[in-house]
């Protein structure tokens, strides 16, 4: 019995997870983006139970943390290896938002490398086998890119007031044609969290999807009898290959995420062109 | 046909729109080494920009295969 606001608090059993038998599970490409609930906890009638997604992004941002706090401790003047990363990864966002939103922007710094950070720690524990991608969820991916997107109309309207409107109105377009432009700049700005989202979601979610599907060829080919299973080599290399790919992806996805993000603040910074 | 062929059949057409996105991520990356190769000091200043026409050109791909999973799994 769970009453008023306290929340009941209840470990599930390995049993109670939604999980088809082992045979099936390994072939079923869809299975790693299982949500199992790891803790039910319910806060009178509000769901909050801790999922495995949560537990995986937990892991994700402990890791960032930790990593950048051991990176950074010492604060060397002649930095050593741990620091130099972390000093590169700082100059590689300040300088991606510099270029692309100019140096007002780097009062958004915090965000967008939080944001890079998170994407791409999320992006990279997913690459462990076995561990869940947090960010083949859309519902993480479009909590991001909404706040991003809440971020610069928030930020637009209160640096530039109603001029902020001037972004969708480009200068030099004949008055006739003037009410379609307005429209396309409109659909355009409004499908931005849209695509901002599904990128980084689909793109998790293919690219783990082939992976998934290459390893079922070789369990299949491999499980054949007599000489056919030697054929399991062929699809072994390629997903070897789509695993190399992947990591690019990941650090791809995350770039391109930060980059987005940095684009759409320009628009909040300089509204009118 | 049943409904359940209908929707394979349905989710690899709607698969067939990434190969146009296929063909915009190669205009992109083909047209970025023309320009780089011609002029290689100014290229390092385009990355982002080459980033950003390759997440644009990619998008609707992407597009097509969320509605071939939305077509498949719902």
């Amino acid at each position: 019995m769970r009453s008023g606001m306290i929340p009941a608090i209840r470990l599930t059993t390995k049993a109670e997870w939604k999980k088809p038998d082992m045979a099936l599970a390994s072939m079923d490409p869809m299975h790693q983006f299982q949500v199992n609930v790891v803790a039910s906890i319910h806060a009178g009638p509000i769901d909050i139970s801790i999922t495995n997604v949560v537990v995986a992004m937990w892991f994700a941002v402990g890791i960032a943390i930790a990593l950048l706090f051991l990176a950074t401790s010492k604060r060397a003047l002649i930095p050593g290896r741990g620091q130099s990363v972390a000093e590169i990864t700082y100059e590689f966002i300040a300088d991606m938002i510099r270029s692309t939103a100019g140096s007002e922007g780097l009062r958004f710094f915090p965000f967008v490398f939080t944001l890079f950070i998170f994407v791409l720690a999320s992006n990279m524990l997913g690459m462990v086998p076995g561990f869940f991608t947090v960010t083949s969820q859309v519902v993480v991916t479009a909590t991001l890119a909404l706040t991003v997107f809440a971020t610069v109309i928030g930020y637009g309207f209160y640096k530039n007031g109603f001029k902020f409107l001037k972004l969708f109105v480009p200068p030099g377009v004949p008055k006739i044609i003037l009410p379609f432009i307005v429209l396309i700049e409109l659909m355009s700005f409004f499908s931005r969290p849209l695509s901002h989202s599904l990128r980084l979601f689909a793109n998790m979610l293919g690219g783990h999807t082939v992976l998934k599907v290459f390893a079922g060829f070789v369990i299949t080919i491999g499980g054949m009898s007599g000489l056919a299973s030697v054929g399991a080599i062929g699809p072994f290399v390629f997903s070897v290959a789509i695993l190399a790919l992947e990591f690019l992806v990941a650090f791809l996805q995350a770039y391109v995420f930060a980059i987005l993000t940095c684009i759409y603040l320009n628009d909040a910074l300089h509204p009118g062109h | 046909m049943d409904v359940e062929a209908a929707k394979m059949i349905g989710a690899g057409l709607a698969c067939l729109g990434m190969g146009g996105a296929a063909i915009g991520v190669g205009i992109v990356f083909g047209n970025f080494l023309t320009g780089a190769l011609r002029n290689p000091s100014a290229a390092s200043k385009q990355f982002g920009n080459l980033i950003f026409g390759f997440a644009m050109a990619e998008a609707f791909g992407i597009f097509s295969l969320v509605l071939a999973f939305m077509i498949l799994f719902s």
